[in-house]
């Protein structure tokens, strides 16, 4: 055994406007899980009760960005991260969210919450505690500089495996034509 | 202090704590406190804060790319909208699904309820119950279960990696595959593929089993504090079997009131909007459905794993019916009424789903070449209800002759409980926090009545909200990329 203790590498990961899949194929590693939590220790993260970015090596976004306070986490994470990783197509351009792109916000809240059929009082959501949604949905590089990007919808546990061992181990990351999608 | 705590007199006096984000729960949402000078709560609120808005932006799509897209709403439970929205693209085709593909279908569901259940209690839920709600913040998590419970966390993983394989064989890929489309299934399963999950299907019964007395110990080991805990009496709603019989993948509506009386059972949910409106509060994305009967303020419901598996008459494989009468009889009873029983009832439903596996991997049906139905009528609407693993789930879609969707609506499990959660977490604070100085332990027993629910946030926000506030989006170099104003 080597007599040198390798640090962990600190690891953080959010879901901003995203569906939980990229996090969910993140899981997909399945009981490589316990070899990565050798190698690292994670900060904020859906999985763990830390609700601030800390001082990290990787950060791991999934999701673009569809309000304020997407932009916000998206800043902490920047702001705290070594590396930072957009994973998944929401992150990389936006995804299925951004396919709202094409519609007027405002007339989607009157159907939703006005006209719609179903609702019997309708009123349209305007707490101050609710974040302001932005008009586009927008992918990450366009607010902050990402150094890496790992495409499909969501990439497999195993791209994903690839990507961290090659990052965690020093290595340039190659996940290879055949593990890489674009779905 | 006010007694409903939903709204404070006079929020501008008050302190403000805030939980933000929730952690361990799917999706975005926070928790807000408003409390007076000596501490006392007067407002808790759980705010849905993210907008989608799926159903706008569906329409004009045609409707055989919906299965595929809607499933983008969530990827924990991918597979229950993918087949809800092929249950009402069924009707609009006017298929009646071949023996083949309603088997392929079911066990995709069963695979999705075994990994999302497993990944809730072990993933997510299980570091409060083993630790404690207020142990230490920075062990309460599955990397603390793998140091301190490692068979536990290792089962966990095992179980839902199986559910996982489970899907990836029906469906084509672990998340967001493509097996079903409208009239049937584009796959089915290969000699080889069966063979391959056959292998571990007892072993995930048995470990299927050891989690509902996993969870049965804890009750016993922390009886006073689980019997109360964030529970409240609530009406119900479930899909159940003609017979009675717990079904997760079709059946009729049954609902009860909070006494357990019947309100409709068995009912057609083709028609569902005749029976159940939503209304919709200033402070979340997320609507609130009622039952039209009982009218929007007292007629609020509970769905999930605990309304299914104590409404249902029995469930039809042997061990999880076994597992259920031991629940419904602990405690005399209050257990099965507890908030926390939504735990073990997931358990429960998870032993369910692993049986049922195994079952239908004995149906050499699954390895059928009969995949499609070809439809007679066309209809211009559909409705497909199914039991996702928090609950029921509807997706209604009108269709025009250009095969466009011209409308959609989708009630997701999440949005049935929202305000049974709320008034969990008004049960949590006016008991545990009121009056008291808050510590992070305290504020994580308010996460802990959330998570119980297994909420879904993403899926609950797929509508769209609006702010009287500006804000811009500027690139580095000063460029506007995005700007919004209102109000
Ligand atoms: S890329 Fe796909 S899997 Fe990942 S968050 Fe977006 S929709 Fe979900």
């Amino acid at each position: 055994m080597s007599s040198v203790t390798r640090r962990k590498l600190r690891v953080a990961t959010t879901s901003l406007a995203g569906c939980f899949g990229c996090h969910m194929s993140l899981l997909d590693i399945d009981e490589r899980l316990f070899a990565l939590l050798d190698r690292i220790e994670f900060d904020r993260s859906p999985l763990t009760d830390i609700k601030r970015c800390g001082a990290c090596d990787i950060g791991i976004v999934e999701g673009g960005l569809c309000n304020a306070e997407n932009v916000h986490v998206l800043r902490e994470f920047r702001a705290n991260c070594k590396i930072l990783i957009a994973v998944g197509a929401c992150a990389v351009n936006g995804g299925l969210p951004a396919q709202r792109n094409h519609l007027d916000l405002g007339q989607c809240l009157q159907e939703v919450y006005l006209t719609d059929p179903g609702v019997a009082r309708g009123v349209i959501p305007n707490d101050p505690e609710l974040p302001l949604p932005l008009d586009k949905v927008h992918p990450l590089h366009e607010v902050v500089k990402v150094d890496y990007f790992l495409p499909g919808c969501p990439p497999s546990g195993d791209a994903i495996w690839k990507f961290l061992t090659d990052l965690i181990d020093g290595r340039t990351p190659r996940v290879g034509a055949n593990l890489l999608r674009y779905d | 202090m006010n007694p409903s705590l939903e709204t404070a007199a006079h929020p501008q006096d008050l302190r403000r704590v805030v939980i933000e984000p929730l952690s361990r729960v799917e999706g975005h949402g926070k928790v807000t406190l408003l409390l007076d000078e000596a501490g006392h709560v007067e407002q808790a609120r759980l705010h849905i804060v993210e907008f989608r808005a799926f159903e706008k932006f569906i329409q004009g799509r045609p409707y055989w790319e919906v299965p595929v897209m809607v499933q983008r709403l969530c990827g924990i439970c991918p597979v229950s909208h993918h087949l809800a929205a092929c249950k009402a693209l069924d009707q609009v085709v006017g298929a009646t699904l071949t023996p083949t593909a309603e088997k392929i279908r079911r066990l995709m569901h069963y695979g999705q309820i075994l990994q999302s259940h497993a990944l809730h209690f072990f993933h997510l839920s299980s570091p409060d119950l083993l630790f404690g709600f207020d142990s230490d913040a920075a062990r309460r998590n599955i990397v603390g279960v793998a140091a301190e419970h490692p068979d536990v966390a290792r089962q966990g993983v095992l179980l839902r990696r199986y559910g996982q394989e489970v899907i990836r064989h029906t469906a084509g890929k672990r998340i967001h595959g493509t097996g079903s489309v409208p009239g049937g299934v584009n796959k089915s399963l290969t000699v080889a593929e069966r063979d391959e999950l056959l292998v571990d299907a007892y072993q995930v019964i048995a470990w299927s089993r050891d989690a509902v007395r996993l969870v049965q110990r804890l009750f016993e080991q922390n009886l006073e504090l689980y019997r109360t805990f964030a529970s409240f009496p609530a009406s119900t709603l479930s899909l159940v079997r003609a017979d009675g019989a717990l079904d997760l993948y079709h059946g009729g509506l049954r609902a009860r009131d909070a006494s357990g009386h019947t309100l409709f059972d068995h009912a057609g949910y083709d028609r569902y909007w005749e029976l159940i409106a939503e209304d919709v509060k200033a402070w979340s994305y997320m609507k609130f459905p009622y039952f039209k009967t009982q009218g929007s303020e007292t007629g609020w419901y509970r769905v999930g794993p605990l309304t299914r598996v104590t409404t249902c008459d029995f469930i039809p494989t042997p061990l999880a019916d076994r597992e259920r009468r031991e629940f419904l009889a602990f405690d005399d009873g209050l257990a099965a009424r507890s908030t926390l029983g939504f735990h073990w009832a997931r358990m429960i439903e998870m032993l369910h789903a692993a049986e049922a596996i195994k079952d239908l991997l004995h149906d050499d049906d699954l390895l059928g070449q009969d995949l499609t139905a070809t439809g007679g009528r066309r209809e211009a609407r559909g409705v497909g209800v199914l039991e996702a693993p928090r609950g029921t789930l509807i997706h209604h879609y009108r269709v025009d002759g250009d095969d466009q969707v011209v409308r959609a609506n989708l009630i997701v499990s999440t949005t049935h409980n929202n305000q049974a959660m709320n008034v969990a977490i008004r049960e949590v604070a006016r008991k545990y926090l009121d009056g008291r100085e808050i510590t992070e332990g305290l504020l994580n027993h308010i996460e802990v009545a959330v998570r119980a629910f297994d909420p879904c946030l993403s899926c609950a926000t797929h509508a769209v909200g609006q702010m009287p506030l500006s804000v811009q989006l500027v690139e580095c170099d000063g460029t506007v990329v995005s700007a919004l104003a209102r109000g």
